[in-house]
């Protein structure tokens, strides 16, 4: 690692402030930032930790009825705490990275790095959440910009995530045999008013929303009605670990499996 | 150099950092505790999983100033007061859950955390936790029988033949 | 009851209580006072001509102390290869310098081409990013075939080509082989990939090299599996110390699988830094280093045939394999692909003809050596693996294929056409065995039960022969071994009765502090709490070729039998002194000395004591002290084999293969420790399951390594395999040691994988995808789901 300044803030203001700072770089549980710092691939001036801000954890209910996630909530936090409330989000927090890495990880960390094999932002988008940051409220919709590409601007913080609640979801995860990250992740969210299916780890425009499945599932929301649907891998990721035939295949299989499971 | 301070083991500890000094360094350079092992460089391999405030973390992952007032247990700290083996380590020489020895410290504190949260968890239960901690030399057989073993449940059948 | 301790009893580890408590010694855990750090600067790209390297900022950065590079090294020795392999034609195998930093050119990715020692690792590492290299990038040579084709572009510009060797075994078989395939039945012809491995022992590569300018002494403390080897190395070929001034020592080694038999370039660097700062300098690897600079192994394309009979009797086999030697010829990577491959392509099996062609080829990617196993994986891999298709096209079962062309217990000793002569075993007693433990009966069910989850499940089956407790010298010696392979032991008894045994084995996992002092014990009737086993240091150590191959318990464990022997007659001596009787009239059993046919009797205790208190003693014709060295040199390999079973359950939506269960019946000979070889078992069985199903180094076509850390080189985990079972009660003791040991380290990782592949071809077959014949290693879940798709 190159050196640079450590700053812990108790607030959100003192981190607002603190990431003004030229260089400054937003530390969340670091599981994806300390590797690469470790790599030299950053090289931040200030970095600015956001684990000392009790403000910015907990998971509870909304008066409206969501389920709303401090951006600084740890993935076995929300394991635990979401159980209840959005058992599907909390399974699906559940089964990031091991049990140490979600001791440390964070909702807010996950979704600013948009890592298109991430998990949370299949939550995110398949729930229609809202990212709330310390200045705005984006629409998870207008949230995702590509691989590693958020709507967040320099200095932004992610407060905290609300999420409506469906009536039934679930995520299916297929794993990528080494780095345990999806290498294809469908998250199936079904609504009074419709159904959203959102696709991590599969697209090279990152997480994205499969709306033919969405149609076809809220006309019928059962297996069989994905199961005859084509999925291009035109677009789909290719390396070692699939091919975008794989990757398509997987967004196919995995939907009917969310269906079934939900 | 900024000054870090924590329990560790339960004893009070401080020392002069830098800002990129990982938990980890300061445990072993530092502290001189040099149980906690550092067996990769993308948070993976578990061999340095400590508790920080009774949660597992991977200490090569954390930075020692944001253990600032926490406290912090490693494989130093698992032993009886007497000096023995714990439940958990006793188990595992029981049966034979190490060989080389390097990714035993992180096992067992991954294994502590799991029995503290599932006091009587399942094979299936004990595989998933411990998914990410490698081992290399045991192929994970000895390890699950040691985490059900410390766990009070009969293992007689688990023999080996 | 079984024993509860002694030689059999399943004794808890003594060596575990300090892993345990955080307490055990590995390099990285030792500081010196004083001590510097290094860092080497290592080639981003896989082949390039080295210019100008400009360290001359780098050198005014803050706490740097040295910069090395190639041209200081130029002058020294190179690393070489401890075994002469000759070609088919009679010319020499292909030996180009492996300097201790990459000179003239780089010529793999991870190639050090520079090292800086600072006051710090962070300050070095600073450093090293401030020297300026002109490297001139050239065209990579990494895929073998093309290496071969296309002598122009090389690894060695001094080289005519890429070859390193062409070996046939055995040459003049040849013509008889190919007569016998052509006139064959029915023959199989198979195309296999041994995949490329990355050993990841969890304890990464360190080293400390410490100098004594007062005395001369140097000192390196390091990752190794055989301190006496590094030391003659280091010492004789490529620095030029002289070996009484040299001390290895080799602390708590967190695992080496292979890759720590081998002397590296970085061992020999901290020794010039420290000898050029008078201070001691430490290196330790991260992983990503250890992806791209320790050495990688198997990494064979092989095209296999088998003739038979209609009936299933073989006739004959027939191989030619291209092996990666990588960018130069790390220790022991001439032999791997040749002596302990070859050798074995007779299997468990009278196949009266056979004839190996191995072409070794230079590449520019990491040096290929012995990973666990080391060879014989691979030749069980490719006879095991064409067997099974051979059944399948004669329609014969494949565990019935492989009884009707097994070796008989009354065939031993047994000389293969392949050179070696196994001296026992029992190979269908292993198969009945497994049939029973695998419950091979109650398969159509279980895979009745899968079907209705919607899986595929199929069952493979295997056998493997391996030759291991390397090695008779003089066999190897005539095989062009540039060492011996016996063992040393010292045995020294202190005054009060207690023991120390300096063993030239060395322990990184495998126990010997337990199971070495059971030996001991059962043969002297004393506890083992009264025995200390020491090794991993040369200076305390008479001699000794480290632990690999298989070979630890069959050849010092030997050693230490004799020189427990020479204990006993010695003992006896003195005690027939204190009895005023003649030794020849002394007999020992259970700790006590006594007369024949008289009661008189003195224990152990009172004869050690004696021995160093030697008030009248006949000093012309006993000397005083208790303590002998012997030095054992096997009579031949050992041969441990067995029959393995897996079922898989694969899951025809995405691919992934689930080992279902695995079953491992062993014949290991005698077995000291069960316990102990149990966990070896284990911990082959999920290396040879990881090289089935998660594990292969890629490169690219430009030779970058993609697969370069935990997040894309799949490492079996908990969750990835079941609990095991595994049997040793098939037991042929081994004919000529003293122990009847066969050796347990690499078994499980030779005979696991073609019963994994074997499994999910059975399991595609049985659902109906019979167009695939053959998957390539590992059996990923996207190689498996477009094996499948038409």
């Amino acid at each position: 690692m190159y050196a640079f300044e450590f700053a812990r803030p108790r607030t959100i203001a003192e981190a607002v402030k603190a990431l003004k700072r030229d260089e400054a770089l937003a530390l969340g549980g670091g599981q994806t930032l300390i590797p690469t710092l470790k790599n030299r691939l950053a090289s931040p001036s200030v970095l600015v930790s956001l684990t000392g801000i009790a403000e910015m954890k907990g998971v509870c209910r909304t008066d409206d009825g969501m389920v709303a996630v401090g951006g600084g909530t740890p993935h076995a936090v929300v394991a635990r705490e979401a159980r209840k409330l959005y058992p599907a989000l909390a399974a699906l927090a559940g089964g990031i990275g091991d049990p140490a890495v979600r001791s440390r990880g964070t909702i807010g960390g996950s979704l600013a790095n948009n890592d298109p094999a991430a998990c949370y932002p299949a939550a995110v988008l398949a729930s229609g959440a809202t990212i709330v940051t310390n200045r705005r409220k984006i629409p998870a919709d207008k949230f995702f910009r590509g691989m590693f590409s958020t709507a967040l601007a320099e200095g932004e913080i992610i407060i905290e995530v609300r999420f409506p609640v469906p009536r039934k979801a679930s995520y299916q995860k297929f794993r990528q045999p080494a780095s345990r990250f999806a290498l294809t992740g469908v998250f199936v969210a079904r609504f009074d008013d419709g159904v959203r299916v959102a696709v991590t780890g599969a697209s090279e425009g990152g997480v994205y929303r499969w709306k033919e499945a969405e149609k076809a599932l809220t006309a019928a929301f059962r297996p069989s009605a994905v199961e005859g649907l084509k999925v291009s891998p035109k677009g789909m990721i290719g390396d070692l670990h699939g091919t975008p035939e794989y990757r398509a295949n997987l967004v196919r299989v995995l939907t009917a499996r969310a269906v079934a499971a939900a | 150099m900024p000054k870090v301070t924590m329990t560790v083991n339960g004893m009070a500890v401080s020392g002069e950092v830098e800002g990129r000094t990982l938990l980890s360094d300061f445990l072993r350079d530092d502290l001189g505790l040099t149980g906690t092992h550092v067996g990769c460089d993308t948070s993976q391999c578990g061999a340095c999983v400590v508790h920080l405030d009774g949660a597992p973390v991977k200490a090569c992952s954390v930075f020692a100033l944001d253990a600032e007032g926490a406290k912090v247990t490693t494989i130093e700290g698992m032993a009886n007061p007497d000096g023995s083996l714990g439940v958990i380590q006793k188990a595992f020489q029981d049966h034979h859950g190490l060989q080389c020895g390097f990714c035993t410290p992180g096992m067992v504190m991954s294994a502590a955390a799991l029995l503290k949260e599932n006091r009587k968890p399942t094979e299936a239960e004990i595989r998933a936790y411990l998914d990410g901690n490698i081992c290399r030399c045991t192929g994970y057989h000895n390890i699950v029988k040691a985490v059900l073993a410390a766990s009070g449940q009969d293992v007689s059948r688990i023999a080996a033949e | 009851m079984p024993k509860d301790h002694g030689i059999g009893a399943p004794m808890t580890r003594r060596e575990d209580v300090r892993f345990l408590m955080g307490r055990g010694t590995y390099t990285d855990d030792v500081n010196v006072q004083g001590q510097a750090h290094a860092v080497f600067l290592r080639s981003q790209v896989a082949h390039g001509r080295i210019g100008k390297i400009d360290t001359r900022a780098a050198a005014k950065m803050p706490g740097v102390l040295a910069i090395f590079t190639g041209e200081d090294f130029k002058d020294v020795g190179g690393n070489p290869a401890g075994w002469f392999i000759g070609s088919r034609d009679g010319t020499p195998m292909r030996e180009p310098k492996r300097p201790v930093l990459a000179h003239g050119k780089v010529r793999h990715v991870g190639d050090a081409y520079a090292a800086v020692v600072a006051e710090t690792y962070a300050q070095a590492r600073d450093a090293a990013e401030a020297i300026v290299a002109d490297i001139r990038e050239l065209p990579a040579v990494v895929d073998m075939a093309e290496a071969v084709r296309n002598p122009k572009n090389r690894v060695h510009d001094e080289l005519p080509d890429n070859v390193c060797f062409d070996w046939g075994w055995i040459e003049d078989n040849r013509a008889k082989v190919d007569a016998a395939i052509r006139a064959a039945p029915h023959v199989t012809t198979l195309h296999l990939v041994n995949n490329r491995l990355i050993p990841n022992a969890m304890e990464p590569r360190a080293s400390i090299g410490e100098y004594n300018p007062g005395t001369g002494d140097y000192r390196l403390t390091t990752t190794s599996q055989n301190p006496h080897l590094t030391r003659l190395l280091v010492a004789a070929f490529v620095l030029g110390i002289p070996e009484h001034k040299l001390t290895v020592v080799a602390p708590d080694v967190g695992g080496g699988f292979g890759s720590k038999i081998y002397h590296y370039g970085e061992e020999a660097l901290v020794l010039a830094a420290a000898r050029r700062l008078g201070r001691p300098v430490k290196w330790t690897a991260e992983r990503s280093e250890s992806f791209l600079a320790d050495a990688h192994g198997r990494d064979h394309v092989t095209k296999i045939e088998l003739a038979c009979e209609k009936d299933g009797t073989f006739i004959a086999i027939r191989t030619e394999t291209l092996a990666n030697v990588g960018a130069y010829l790390s220790n022991f990577s001439t032999v791997t692909p040749t002596f302990l491959h070859g050798t074995l392509m007779a299997g468990n099996y009278r196949v009266p003809n056979v004839y190996v062609n191995v072409k070794t080829v230079f590449t520019n990617t990491a040096p290929v050596d012995a990973y666990r196993g080391a060879g014989r994986p691979e030749a069980t891999f490719s006879i095991e693996r064409v067997i099974d298709v051979a059944a399948r096209e004669l329609g014969i079962d494949p565990i019935e294929i492989r009884r009707r062309n097994f070796i008989t217990p009354d065939m031993f000793p047994y000389t293969t056409p392949v050179g070696l002569q196994y001296d026992t075993g029992n190979y269908g007693a292993t198969m009945d065995r497994l049939v029973e433990i695998a419950d091979i009966a109650g398969f159509e069910q279980r895979r009745a039960e899968s079907a209705r989850k919607g899986l595929l499940r199929g069952l493979g089956v295997n056998c493997y022969i391996e030759a291991c407790g390397i090695a008779p010298s003089n066999l190897v010696g005539a095989l062009g071994a540039r060492v011996g392979l016996y063992d040393a032991a010292t045995v020294r008894v202190n005054a009060t009765g207690n023991l120390s045994i300096m063993t030239g084995a060395h322990s990184h996992g495998q126990g010997h502090e337990t199971a070495f002092a059971q030996v001991v014990a059962e043969r002297l009737g004393i506890p083992e709490s009264s025995i200390e086993i020491v090794h991993g240091d040369t200076s305390k150590i008479p001699f000794g070729m480290g632990s690999y191959g298989s070979r630890s318990l069959a050849v010092c464990g030997s050693a230490i039998v004799r020189a427990t022997d020479k204990i006993i007659a010695k003992a006896k001596k003195i005690a027939a002194h204190m009895m005023e009787a003649a030794p020849e009239d002394v007999e020992f059993r259970d700790g006590k000395f006594s007369v024949v046919g008289t009661d008189k009797s003195v224990d152990w205790g009172a004869v050690c004591l004696k021995a160093y208190v030697p008030h009248n003693f006949p000093h012309e014709s006993l000397e005083p002290g208790l303590e002998e060295t012997a030095f054992y040199d096997p009579a031949n390999f050992t041969y441990p084999a067995g029959a393995y079973a897996c079922e898989v359950e694969v899951d025809p939506g995405t691919g992934k293969v689930t080992i279902a269960s695995f079953a491992a019946a062993d014949d290991f000979g005698n077995i000291v420790n069960p316990l102990i070889v149990e966990g070896q078992v284990h911990g082959g069985l999920a290396q040879g399951i990881g090289q089935a199903l998660t594990e292969g180094a890629v490169y690219d076509s430009s030779g970058q390594l993609l697969t370069a850390s935990y997040m894309d080189y799949a490492m079996p985990r908990a969750d990835d395999l079941p609990f095991f079972r595994v049997d040793h009660s098939c037991r042929t003791p081994c004919t000529h040691n003293p122990l009847g040991v066969k050796g347990c380290g690499e078994a499980g990782a030779i005979g696991s994988p073609p019963a994994v592949v074997n499994a999910v071809i059975d399991a595609l077959h049985r659902g109906g995808y019979t167009h695939v014949r053959h998957i390539d290693m590992p059996l990923s879940p996207v190689r498996v789901w477009s094996a499948m798709q038409r």
